[in-house]
């Protein structure tokens, strides 16, 4: 620590990062995140083709004019990758907030008024947990109609258990604690008690998740639109694009390239969750600190 | 006037599958306004027990606790009811007894508010309890142990109780501030014309700050009194134990005398007088009956 103090080698800016995102996977991480997200910001500017227009020849193999090629109804897939960052990137976003949202509220009732509220919440969640994530989501998906909304309530209903399983741990660790106990002696209701004393408490652990979780909501989420359960024809989703590039395998570029979109954001986020959990998680600080570049 | 009244108190731990422990074991205890009151007694014999009853954390499972004549009702989901906020706790463990995302400042106007009080700031409760007023806008873990009891008792002190309750509120902090956070709540209890029941194991600081000492032992109280004639003349043999084992600073080279054995099992206290297997003075009636009576539960101090 004292000898990089005294002695730095490159960047002022990377000095200042705090020890846990001084690692590769972590800047990597975040370098790929920010990318893509400026990528769904910029998506129209930086699209050298319109993404639903079918004016290119077909299935053109990737060169100068079209770098990632076309598909068989003659559409730019850079562009549509580029814009399939617009459809997955925010609804993936969304869909974790919305987890986190509904699952942490649960998961909090949960373990703060215990008893019968405990009981049902958990048992919901348990009976969640029961299937297989994708088959449940799947079930519900096909239940309420293929539609890229539907899909995100389908992952919903498979996603918040996990939040709300984290955050009733947290919850009952937490509300025995002296400060919560003195907050109710002054006259605080649950309520205000859960608010101001609880809940900001357990943050930090449930966003690691919420983090890590990202990767996931992503993959579930493209995996029911390239099952038809999500996104529809034309939009340019990744999931459903793979799904178009497997018809037609003998132009590997249809499938490979919004595969690749989906692997970079799902390895970045992974990365940031990660990075996050180490940096919040005092037994591995020491052995971050040792590896920090 | 009677404050807080305990009555034949008592609390029982239950957990399925282990045999029931009784905390508190038929406990009886007052405070007066204005007064302050030692509990002392060794760690297990349920003085935090007694504590957290009578703030109304955990249910008694018989016997009464009132405050200003009314029955304490236990603590559930709903509100604390207004009329028992009266009774504000400081905690023992300072590391835990402030909230670490908020301010101190916000925190204590949350005892203001408590109280309807629009006229004090925290920086004036601050300000009582002997800490700069600019420290309200800072966040708990820039303080130490000893400051942050301070500020626990600055935001149970805003919802002016009329009954503070320590529970053992010097136990983690060092020497040097013992003394002082002791003294300070004492002041500050008295200032105010609050009742302070001062939970504690160690003697010494209780002898400076308490008008009336109550000795627990296993559940149960076995000598109260004037602390000044308790200190001159223990009658219990406990007491006389607990006295004992005060070492002494003058330089003499001797060491306190120590009470043989351990605190027996609350969940299977011995039969008839709870003390008598540790006694020095043990007799017959001892083994057989319990001294059911005050200000002295001993066979040796029967009332005539």
């Amino acid at each position: 620590m004292r000898r990089r103090q005294t002695a730095p080698r490159t960047g002022g800016l990377l000095r200042r990062l705090p020890e846990a995102w001084r690692r590769p996977l972590a800047i990597a991480g975040g370098v790929v995140a920010i990318a893509w997200i400026l990528i769904a910001l910029a998506a129209p500017v930086l699209a050298p083709h319109d993404p639903l227009a079918q004016e290119l020849p077909r299935l053109a193999p990737p060169g100068p004019g079209h770098w990632f090629g076309t598909d068989q109804l003659g559409r730019d897939i850079l562009s549509r990758v580029l814009y399939g960052a617009r459809v997955s990137i925010p609804l993936t976003l969304l869909l974790v907030a919305l987890s986190v949202l509904i699952g942490g509220l649960l998961g909090a009732c949960a373990g703060y008024f215990g008893k019968w509220v405990d009981e049902t919440i958990m048992r919901l969640a348990d009976l969640v947990f029961a299937f297989p994530t994708i088959i449940l989501a799947m079930v519900v998906a096909a239940a309420l109609g293929a539609s890229l909304g539907n899909a995100v309530l389908a992952v919903l209903v498979v996603a918040w258990p996990a939040y709300a399983r984290v955050t009733r741990g947290l919850v009952l660790g937490i509300r025995e604690r002296e400060f919560v106990v003195s907050g109710r002696l002054l006259g605080f209701s649950a309520w205000r008690s859960l608010r101001v004393d609880v809940l900001p408490n357990v943050t930090g652990p449930v966003m690691v998740l919420a983090t890590l979780d990202i990767g996931t909501a992503l993959l579930l989420l493209s995996g029911l639109s390239f099952l038809g359960l999500g996104a529809k024809p034309p939009s340019p989703e990744w999931g459903a694009m793979v799904a178009s590039g497997v018809e037609v395998f003998d132009s590997w570029w249809v499938a490979t390239f919004p595969g690749l979109a989906i692997l970079t954001v799902v390895l970045a986020f992974n990365f940031l969750g990660d990075t996050l959990r180490d940096a919040l998680d005092p037994r591995t600080a020491r052995a971050i600190k040792e590896r920090a570049i | 006037m009677t404050l807080l009244k305990v009555d034949d108190l008592v609390v029982e731990h239950r957990t399925p599958g282990r045999p029931v422990v009784r905390a508190v074991a038929g406990a009886s205890l007052s405070v007066a306004a204005g007064e302050v009151v030692g509990l002392v007694g060794e760690s297990g014999c349920g003085k935090s027990t007694l504590a957290r009853t009578v703030c109304g954390i955990g249910r008694p499972a018989s016997g009464t606790v009132s405050f200003q004549g009314r029955p304490v009702t236990p603590l559930g989901l709903r509100r604390r009811d207004p009329s028992l906020t009266g009774i504000q706790m400081v905690f023992q463990d300072p590391y835990a007894s402030l909230n670490p995302r908020r301010r101190v400042g916000d925190q204590i106007a949350d005892g203001l508010r408590t109280a309807a009080d629009t006229s004090t700031t925290p920086a004036d409760l601050l300000d009582r309890v002997g800490l700069p007023r600019e420290f309200a806008t800072r966040y708990p873990h820039e303080f130490s142990g000893g400051q942050r009891q301070r500020i626990a008792i600055a935001r149970a002190l805003a919802a002016r109780p009329s009954l503070l309750i320590g529970d053992e509120p010097i136990s983690a902090l060092d020497a040097s501030a013992q003394a002082q956070v002791a003294r300070l709540m004492r002041d500050l209890a008295v200032e105010s014309g609050a009742g302070l029941l001062f939970i504690s194991h160690d003697l010494s600081v209780v002898r400076l700050i308490a008008d009336r000492i109550a000795v627990m032992y296993l559940g149960k109280i076995v000598e109260t009194g004037r602390t000044d004639e308790v200190w001159a003349d223990p009658r219990h043999p406990y007491t006389r134990a607990l006295l004992g084992a005060i070492p002494a600073p003058d330089g003499a080279g001797v060491l306190p005398a120590e009470l043989p054995g351990d605190v027996p099992d609350p969940a299977s206290p011995p039969a008839g007088c709870r003390f008598h297997p540790r006694c020095p003075k043990v007799m017959d009636v001892c083994r057989e009956r319990e001294p059911e009576f005050g200000p002295v539960a001993c066979w040796l101090h029967e009332p005539a």
